[in-house]
């Protein structure tokens, strides 16, 4: 009986909201100043935030998600790279007969027999250009860097390719390369451009330097980094007539399609490149060489390829992240307040590469300093193309930053999360735009209090558990808000009342389709399971690059354009004799599977009454997402506040992180379980970084040393505490959903985090990672 | 003498160069199981023989003659969800989902290890008898599995609910 | 991986019959020779398969023990009577690679297991007198944080990785051997050789000739062991020190004691003369101190290690106490 009544007021209490439920009106197409919020923004039940889980969470489970090296094709031919050994010269003897000979090889490529081919587009050289270098790889016989391909092999077995790969003798004239840091800071440096120049300056930070009461002026240096996706670099591809197909593991299929049309001369549309899943990307799965050999011996020899680099030719092929040497000088006044940042230092990249490290980013808009001086310089080393690794710039600059930060409140006897909040600036302190939505002292103020911040002791090495020193240590995270141009989406509404999104997107592990099923059905008046998410295919609209932590902002404002079409298309369909009938798409809105005026809901008709009446099967559009003008308007970021909390060792001088917190602002959560994944991890990989990374170049021979997930060391599940993870959830209202990215932010900040957290066990300052227990003895 | 895989019996390949990793991968049509490093580093190869968890990548596929290989397509029968896929879903232990099936299989050899009393380098006690079964214990013995999108948390929070409710039952 | 042809011997016999001919080499569970195949490093053409030896781990009378060499790394650490008598052997196995590895680990294969010196894994970009005899050395002036402070030579300065060879090197195991000129039985610390000139000779082993066995001599103070394993990551890295120690204190001094160390050295490092120096020395932090001095004495670090030099000594210190502290 009780059952009975409880049901029945529930079914009451149900109906009551859903007659309150309102319509989603239309997104606004733009985002500049004076306009209107996404009014998704204003949605505070339902699928947006929600723990969801990940749509293709059974596929995954089960080993059923197809990856790159997984596509069987008949006939398919496996292939295995030979690398060069010297890091600079000629190729004088290329003998391949016994490697011809051996058993199952169909083909061996080098640069005597490869087809001719264009270099690869440099990144940022083109909107779509997606490789990692453009050096004329196997079509001379000139040597860049030392692991470069000078052969390639196909046979019939990966066992065959392998061994006669290792067959390949070669020869070569050394000419001197210049391969150590040093010695090519001493030759001089040159300035650093990405995206335009780094150097700036605001007032006489030198002087007001020297002037300052309190100071700190140190050099930290951070080694070079390799991404580790644990999915090896793999493709396998095809000539199917005159279309080269690629199954690729791409964070930029688009790119990588019209990239491999210029490199063969072809039309971008007869490259077709999908990428269903991708085994982790951050930042290294673009267009390096592997794809592009790969698809020259495909068309040598009419038969399907396989690729799957060794794990030592990712490291010999595959560019990381760049060594660091950064000067970070803070001059404060007693209160704490800045006169001066001065963040200044000098990279390594190469000749044919695009990437200077711009470690300056995370300080461009930090601290409210009176004056400012950034500066990146580059030397240029005969190494392989350092790339984009997580958070570029922010991963390794917020370790110098966040670091002298803690160094001048020690200085300074301050505690370090109210110096920080002593110099919070009102606006962008060097582009001089407002904040679009900067709730970082909220951050802290929450991370502090959940962390237990108040117990930690001012003075180093107060406490101790054993043969453990505990310390703690806080840092500031810092990741741009980015929107690239070129997003789109196609959005298909079937007469089952169901609806597909496409967009030309990826999906390593971000949980994509995930988010935009449910930012797709909420603003369509959907529920998650009526909606299907297709994106990793090169033939799908859009432009839209794994990177930059900008694929959620980029597919919902494509998403909210592709809206407006279809709403247009199904008003015209709805005719006459709808309830609809009259009304202008943004009079009406998603809600119930269909669409209602937004102040009088009763005026409604569902989608499948739209489409059944009209005798339609399905309304198909493509809306293409506004250029990103508010990036233009606001000084628009992700932040965070971490907290760590560190053992060391004090006979060993083992370092192990205990405690983690992770304290975010970073505008509206689509989807709080796989977003905390998100913020965990880039917190995991920063684990890594602050505490054993290093990917080990010997700078006699120009060669990696570790090109090995043995000796290349990232955290074991033993190295992982729980990490706890908390947010804001403040919207921006000038962004799509209110949302920031999430990819990035975690890795920055956790550098300092942890060095600080050292400091304040031990005493020991150190201000070269990876900090190993070597450096804390 | 054949392999058993997943129940069914295959031929031991001709050349004894094939791992077995690459013999489900490559000639059985079974991707499931993952090529993370092909150097026994990284885990993401797991599968178990004769119900122990090994690195395929590691184990030449004629060295499983007479064996019984299961991999991640045989954990679960038909379409069904073995229930620690099931916990690996509901608590996000798993980003791009490569290392996964290796980190899935591996706790299964995990916790039949634990059941048979199987001791850990951070075991206390090694001559007493029962095993706790702490957070830190289940990841240290999970150490073998790398993952680097950093789902560790979600990782050891489904294989836990696995154990707890195997220990209630 | 060169073309190699396989097979499975029946039993020790079966196994040295089928090793007689050159190019062969004896397969236990593959986890290492199968990556240095891959990496070139071991190219044999044709590979027993020697699982098929003895598994068992026999329980002798006076308390010791005699060992399968086929028996898995899992199974000898879990083993009931390994745990309880000779605890620094259980421990030092499971503070190795990982579960996955120690389950297909062979004892036998463990033995001679390879060094870790990327130089050594990087055949064809790098020089080294460990896989080319007279090739030289780019370890030496170049990156050698991980590589020997003791018993090193101009011509190699790799370490041996095996922890599991340093509790037995403690434990004053034996190694039984089997060969086509019959059998004999070599002490663990001499299976080992230190590199001198021949570098690429990881020990005495004949070829063609087998481990059948290790066998474990009853040693009641073993059941008060432990070891301590030093490492860049939490688990599954391999030492940049190790120690492995058993320790007999009656009425506040030393009576016996067995050290030896890892990550250190081409082999696994007995220390017999920190054992030397603390016998009969009270079970005191300076004496623990001084012993492990007069074992590092000689110590020879490299441009990036000289910090083991100062983990073992601090190392070796805080083992014993904690062995000298749980004693009392």
């Amino acid at each position: 009986m009780s059952n009975f009544v409880e049901n029945a007021k529930q079914a009451v209490q149900g109906a009551a909201q859903a007659a309150m439920q309102k319509a989603v009106e239309l997104a606004p197409d733009s985002w500049i100043p004076g306009g209107r919020p996404d009014p998704l923004i204003d949605r505070k039940h339902g699928l947006i935030g929600a723990q969801t889980s990940r749509v293709d969470g059974s596929l995954k489970v089960r080993g059923a998600a197809p990856f790159a090296a997984e596509f069987p094709l008949e006939g398919l031919l496996y292939a295995a790279v030979t690398f060069s050994t010297i890091a600079k010269g000629r190729i004088t003897t290329l003998d391949t007969a016994e490697a011809e000979a051996a058993p199952g090889v169909v083909l061996v490529m080098t640069h005597r027999n490869a087809p001719r081919m264009r270099p690869m587009p440099l990144f940022l050289t083109s909107q779509k250009a997606a490789g990692g270098d453009d050096l004329p790889v196997m079509q001379d016989d000139r040597i860049h860097w030392n692991g470069q391909p000078v052969a390639l092999v196909l046979a019939e077995t990966q066992e065959q390719a392998d061994h006669a790969a290792s067959l390949v003798r070669v020869a070569y004239e050394v000419e001197p390369a210049l391969l150590s840091f040093a010695e090519a800071k001493a030759k001089g440096t040159e300035p650093g451009i990405f995206m335009g120049p780094m150097k700036l300056e605001i007032g006489d930070p030198e002087a007001a330097l020297a002037a300052a009461p309190h100071k700190v002026d140190t050099v930290y240096r951070t080694p070079r980094h390799s991404h580790n996706a644990i999915e090896l670099h793999a493709a396998t591809v095809a000539w199917q007539g005159d279309t080269l197909r690629v199954h690729d593991a791409s964070q930029a299929v688009a790119h990588t399609a019209w990239s491999l049309a210029e490199i063969f001369g072809i039309d971008e549309s007869n490259v077709h490149v999908t990428s269903p899943f991708v085994g982790g990307g951050f930042g290294g799965k673009s267009l390096w060489h592997h794809q592009v050999l790969a698809a020259a011996a495909s068309k040598l020899t009419g038969r399907p390829v396989r690729i799957v680099l060794s794990r030592e030719g990712v490291y010999r092929l595959v560019g990381g992240r760049t060594l660091t040497e950064q000067r970070l000088a803070l001059g404060a006044r007693d209160d704490g307040t800045l006169d001066a940042i001065i963040h200044t230092g000098t990279v390594a990249m190469t000749p044919h590469n695009a990437m200077p490290e711009p470690f300056i980013l995370p300080t461009q808009s930090a601290y409210a300093a009176r004056s400012i001086k950034l500066d990146v310089e580059v030397v240029k080393l005969d190494m392989l193309a350092n790339t984009f690794m997580r958070a570029p710039g922010e991963s390794v600059g917020t370790f110098a930053l966040e670091s002298a930060m803690d160094e001048l409140a020690v200085e300074l006897g301050m505690d370090p999360v109210e110096l920080r909040i002593r110099n919070e600036p009102e606006k962008d302190p060097t582009s001089g735009l407002p904040f679009s939505s900067r709730h970082i002292v909220d951050a802290y103020r929450m991370g502090a209090e959940r962390f237990g911040w108040s117990a930690r002791s001012a003075t180093p090495g107060m406490r101790r558990e054993g043969e453990w020193l505990i310390g703690m240590g806080v840092a500031t995270a810092t990741y741009p808000y980015h929107r690239m141009p070129g997003g789109a989406a196609r959005l298909t509404l079937t007469r089952d009342g169901r609806v597909t999104v496409e967009a030309a997107a990826h999906e390593m592990g971000m949980g994509t389709a995930t988010a935009q099923s449910q930012i797709t059905a909420e603003r369509l008046g959907l529920s998650l399971d009526q909606v299907t998410v297709h994106y990793g295919d090169s033939a799908m609209p859009g432009m839209i690059l794994a990177g930059g932590s900008q694929q959620t902002a980029s597919i919902g404002a494509a998403v909210i354009a592709a809206q407006r079409e279809l709403v247009a298309e199904l008003l015209k369909l709805a005719g006459n004799d709808s309830p609809l009938a009259g009304l202008k798409p943004d009079e009406v809105g998603g809600m119930n599977g269909g669409l209602a005026k937004l102040d009088e809901p009763d005026r409604f008709e569902s989608y499948v009454s739209i489409l059944t009446r009209a005798n339609s099967d399905e309304v198909s559009v493509v809306g293409n997402a506004p250029m990103p003008l508010e990036t233009q308007h606001w000084s628009m970021h992700s932040y965070g506040a971490m907290f760590c909390e560190v053992r060391v060792n004090a006979i060993t001088g083992e370092p192990r992180v205990s405690r983690f917190l992770g304290s975010f602002d970073c505008g509206r959560i689509i989807n709080a379980k796989t977003a905390a994944s998100q913020f965990r991890g880039g917190i995991i990989m920063g684990l890594g970084l602050a505490l054993m990374e290093e990917t080990v170049f010997d700078e006699r021979s120009g060669r990696i040393m570790n090109p090995s997930m043995a000796e290349y060391h990232v955290p074991v599940h033993m190295d992982v505490p729980e990490i706890d993870v908390i947010w804001t959830d403040i919207a921006d209202p000038h962004t799509p959903m209110g949302a920031h990215g999430v990819g990035e932010i975690g890795i920055t900040g956790v550098g300092a985090a942890v060095a600080n957290a050292v400091y304040n066990a031990t005493g020991k300052r150190v201000r070269d990672l990876p900090i190993t227990l070597d450096k804390l003895m | 003498m054949a392999i058993t895989i997943n129940g069914s019996d295959v031929e031991a390949p001709g050349d004894a160069r094939v791992s077995l990793l690459d013999l489900v991968r490559d000639r059985l049509n079974l991707p499931g199981t993952k090529k993370g490093c092909n150097q026994g580093a990284c885990g993401a190869c797991t599968v178990l023989v004769d119900g122990e968890r090994v690195l395929s990548c590691m184990t030449l596929a004629v060295q499983c003659e007479g064996r019984s290989v299961t991999t991640i397509e045989g954990l679960a029968a038909g379409g069904a969800l073995h229930s620690l896929q099931q916990a690996f879903i509901d608590h996000d232990g798993f980003q791009c989902g490569y290392c996964t099936p290796g980190q899935i299989c591996s706790a299964v050899g995990m916790i039949a290890e634990i059941e048979r009393g199987v001791p850990s380098v951070i075991t206390a006690d090694l001559g007493g008898e029962g095993l706790s079964l702490s957070r830190e214990e289940i990841q240290e013995r999970m150490s073998g599995n790398l993952c680097r999108c950093g789902a560790h948390n979600g990782i050891i929070d489904a294989i836990s609910e696995i154990l707890v409710r195997e220990a209630a039952e | 991986m060169n073309p190699f042809s396989y097979s499975r011997a029946a039993g020790a016999a079966d196994a040295i019959r089928l090793g007689a001919v050159a190019g062969t080499k004896y397969l236990g569970g593959g986890t290492n020779l199968v990556d240095l195949m891959r990496e070139g490093a071991e190219h044999p053409e044709a590979l027993v398969d020697v699982t098929a030896l003895s598994r068992e781990i026999e329980e002798r009378e006076d308390g010791g023990l005699m060992i399968g060499a086929a028996v898995r790394n899992t199974a000898l650490a879990e083993h009931r009577a390994v745990r309880q008598r000779y605890p620094m052997l259980s421990r030092a196995i499971l503070a190795g690679a990982s579960a996955q590895i120690r389950n297909m680990a062979t004892i036998g294969g463990n033995l001679l297991q390879r060094t870790r010196c990327t130089y050594f894994y990087d055949g064809e970009g790098s020089r080294c007198n460990k896989r080319e005899p007279g090739q030289g050395c780019d370890a030496i002036d170049g990156f050698n944080r991980n590589h020997a402070i003791l018993g090193a030579s101009p011509a190699c300065v790799a370490t041996h990785p095996s922890d599991m060879c340093v509790a037995l090197a403690a434990l004053d195991a034996s190694v039984h051997i089997e060969g086509r000129s019959g059998k004999r039985s070599v002490p663990l610390v001499e299976l080992h050789r230190l590199p001198d000139g021949r570098p690429d000779l990881d020990t005495v082993l004949e070829p063609g000739e087998l481990i059948t066995a290790i066998e474990l001599p009853a040693l009641p103070l073993a059941s008060r062991s432990t070891y301590r394993k030093v490492r860049d990551r939490a688990s599954y890295a391999f030492a940049l020190v190790s120690v492995a120690a058993a320790l007999e204190v009656e009425s506040g001094t030393v009576k016996d004691v067995r050290l030896a160390l890892g990550g250190v050295a081409h082999k696994p490092w007995r220390a017999w003369r920190a054992e030397e120096a603390l016998r009969g020395q009270p079970a005191s932090e300076d004496a623990f101190r001084a012993a492990a001095e007069a074992e590092l004495a000689d110590a020879s670090p490299l441009k990036d290690n000289a910090f083991k030099v100062e983990l073992a000594r601090r190392t070796i210190v805080a083992v014993l106490g904690d062995l000298a502290g749980a004693g009392r």
